[in-house]
């Protein structure tokens, strides 16, 4: 048995291919991001080395740390509204009758493509025809808001899809977490005199902890990395006002052709969700994790 | 005797009240879940009924009705109009053929790395799940620059290879728990009768997987129809962009005719909400699987 199992041949068949693609297709390219960082470089002409340059100015470059900014709020409002996703999955988990009807329902959004959910959006943010603005002109409000056109509403604007698309998501997870934990433990919380506050905080929180934390990595590093509605709706605008690090990488690099400086900033967006990941990891680890079954 | 039935007294309307605000709890926490339900599916109605319109209805008619004759000549105006037809069949063959691989060749990878013995398998197995937390974006500009350099932009190809290796972590992700739990004795026996490693992954194991196989197929094609970053990024001719980018485009064109957008909206969503219709629980078993366990 092991001497089969462990033929090299078949081993490396089976293997090397997608090895080899992983690593020529995501490994490679990620060294490679942090190499023409390193260069002055259009993407069509010779690359000039320039060493730390690219990285000292992407440190300076106040419409880079806006950006940063705009994704670092997505990223705080998404992790926010895990909250919300969680009391959801809570109340779907109750035993209720069609719960698995619904959290199909809420998934939806999520299996569509980013380009038809936004260009859905700009129709639904539409200044004179768009659902939004027709609702408020209903009910007697003269002067509705122009949302992606303002540079003060664009990003809560951009942020009410970008929650509407992953809802179900959140929601599918922590039901599947909740509906883990043995209904024992809550007849035996219930026969104690726990209402059912007391379960949901003391009880179904703690249990589904695991599961919260890799949610909160999934929330913040998506955020931070975040691009497809943005681009799509407002690409970026109106004046920057709501440019994320992924849209501002884009720009400078398939735009403005500055392969070099747009290296740069993908290499920082990759040192920032890795470290991000990696604290996260660190300030939400349990000494044990809990074991049920 | 006499206090008894005092007590029965007293516990018959505290019950009954107790039970009536259980059913006023229940009552509201369904009117929560449906209007959450509501709220995910609206925008898509809305977007159904305009697609049924021609612009005075959408602007004279509220948004929620629809027109006495829908307008279901938007729909055979932009298919062929538009490039839709061509973009459309673009996107299923680059599903099709970036899905099957990704299922062949992350089965054959789960396969070694579940049941072989070499060193390294956990090491490698290491590689494909940590790729899962690398942006697309810190791969996008060398991507596109070697693509380049060996002729691969504006090629189909550049595509199902960056479909294929994005994907390949969630797959084997999948995969993994199935094979761990998938008993040996078969295996077992097979190699006792002197069955071969192939013969014994083709005609045994990938069989017996099927249906993780149909719940990774799934999600994969979900993925890579609604992958927009790299054609956008590499594909710049018409005949090989995919519905995600075309669509994109079209509607650049034709800001102002809101029932052909609505209509190639539509045609750009449809496979994915039959598919939903017909295999949800497979939908929702992928993505579950595929979200946590790392």
């Amino acid at each position: 048995m092991d001497k089969v199992l462990s033929n090299k041949k078949i081993i490396a068949l089976y293997v090397l291919p997608s090895l080899l693609l992983i690593l020529g297709v995501v490994y490679i390219p990620i060294i490679l991001t942090g190499y023409y960082g390193l260069n002055k470089w259009n993407g069509i002409s010779a690359m000039e080395f320039i060493g730390m340059e690219n990285y000292l100015a992407l440190v300076k470059d106040s419409a880079f740390w806006s950006s940063a900014w705009h994704s670092l709020l997505l990223a705080l409002f998404s992790t926010l509204s895990l909250v919300i996703y969680l009391a959801v999955a809570m109340v779907l988990a109750t035993r209720i009758k069609g719960a698995n009807l619904f959290r199909k329902i809420y998934l939806i959004p999520m299996l569509l493509s980013s380009v038809a959910i936004a260009q859905l959006w700009l129709k639904i943010y539409h200044p004179t025809n768009g659902i939004v603005n027709s609702f408020l002109e209903s009910i007697g409000i003269a002067n509705p808001p122009a949302w992606l056109a303002d540079t003060s509403l664009v990003l809560p604007a951009l942020f009410i899809p970008i929650l509407w698309q992953y809802a179900g998501f959140y929601i599918l997870i922590y039901y599947a977490a909740l509906k883990n934990i043995p209904a024992s433990l809550e007849e035996a919380a219930k026969i104690d005199g726990a209402n059912a506050l007391q379960i949901a905080w003391k009880i179904k929180l703690p249990l589904a902890m695991e599961v919260i934390k890799v949610t909160i990595v999934l929330a913040v590093v998506g955020s931070l990395k975040y691009f497809d509605l943005i681009y799509v709706m407002t690409d970026g605008g109106p004046n920057g006002a709501s440019e994320v690090m992924a849209s501002y990488m884009y720009r400078v690099a398939f735009r403005a052709h500055d392969f070099g400086y747009g290296s740069a900033i993908g290499f920082f967006l990759l040192v920032i969700c890795l470290i991000i990941t990696w604290i996260i990891r660190k300030l939400t680890a349990t000494k044990d994790t809990i074991q049920y079954s | 005797m006499i206090t008894g039935t005092a007590g029965q007294l007293q516990s018959g309307p505290a019950s009954s009240g107790a039970a009536l605000g259980r059913k006023l709890g229940y009552g509201l926490l369904y009117i929560i879940l449906i209007l959450v339900a509501v709220l995910q599916v609206l925008p898509l109605v809305w977007l159904l009924f305009f697609s049924l319109k021609n612009n005075q209805e959408v602007f004279n008619l509220p948004p929620f009705s629809l027109p006495m004759d829908p307008k279901w000549e938007n729909y055979s105006k932009v298919w062929s109009a538009g490039n839709i037809n061509v973009y459309f069949l673009n996107s299923v063959w680059v599903t099709v053929l970036a899905t099957a691989l990704t299922v062949i060749l992350g089965s054959l990878v789960t396969y070694a790395v579940t049941r072989m013995k070499w060193k390294g398998s956990s090491f490698v197995l290491g590689l494909f799940m940590v790729a899962m937390m690398i942006p697309v974006h810190s791969t996008l500009i060398p991507l596109f620059s070697v693509y380049n350099k060996i002729g691969l932009t504006d090629h189909p190809l550049s595509l199902i290879f960056s479909y294929v290796a994005f994907n390949m972590p969630i797959t084997i992700m999948i995969l993994l728990g199935f094979y761990y739990a998938l008993p040996r004795e078969v295996e077992e026996a097979a190699v006792i009768d002197g069955c071969s490693v192939n013969r014994m992954f083709v005609r045994i194991v990938f069989p017996m997987t099927s249906s993780v196989l149909a719940t990774t197929a799934i999600i994969n094609m979900i993925y890579n129809w609604n992958e927009f970053i790299f054609v956008n990024t590499f594909i710049s001719s018409d005949i090989y962009k995919t519905l995600t980018v075309g669509v994109q485009n079209f509607i650049g064109q034709y800001t102002t005719d809101w029932g052909a957008i609505g209509a190639t909206l539509m045609i750009s969503i449809l496979p994915i909400l039959i598919t939903f219709l017909f295999l949800s629980d497979k939908i929702v078993e992928g993505i579950a699987a595929g979200s946590v366990k790392g």
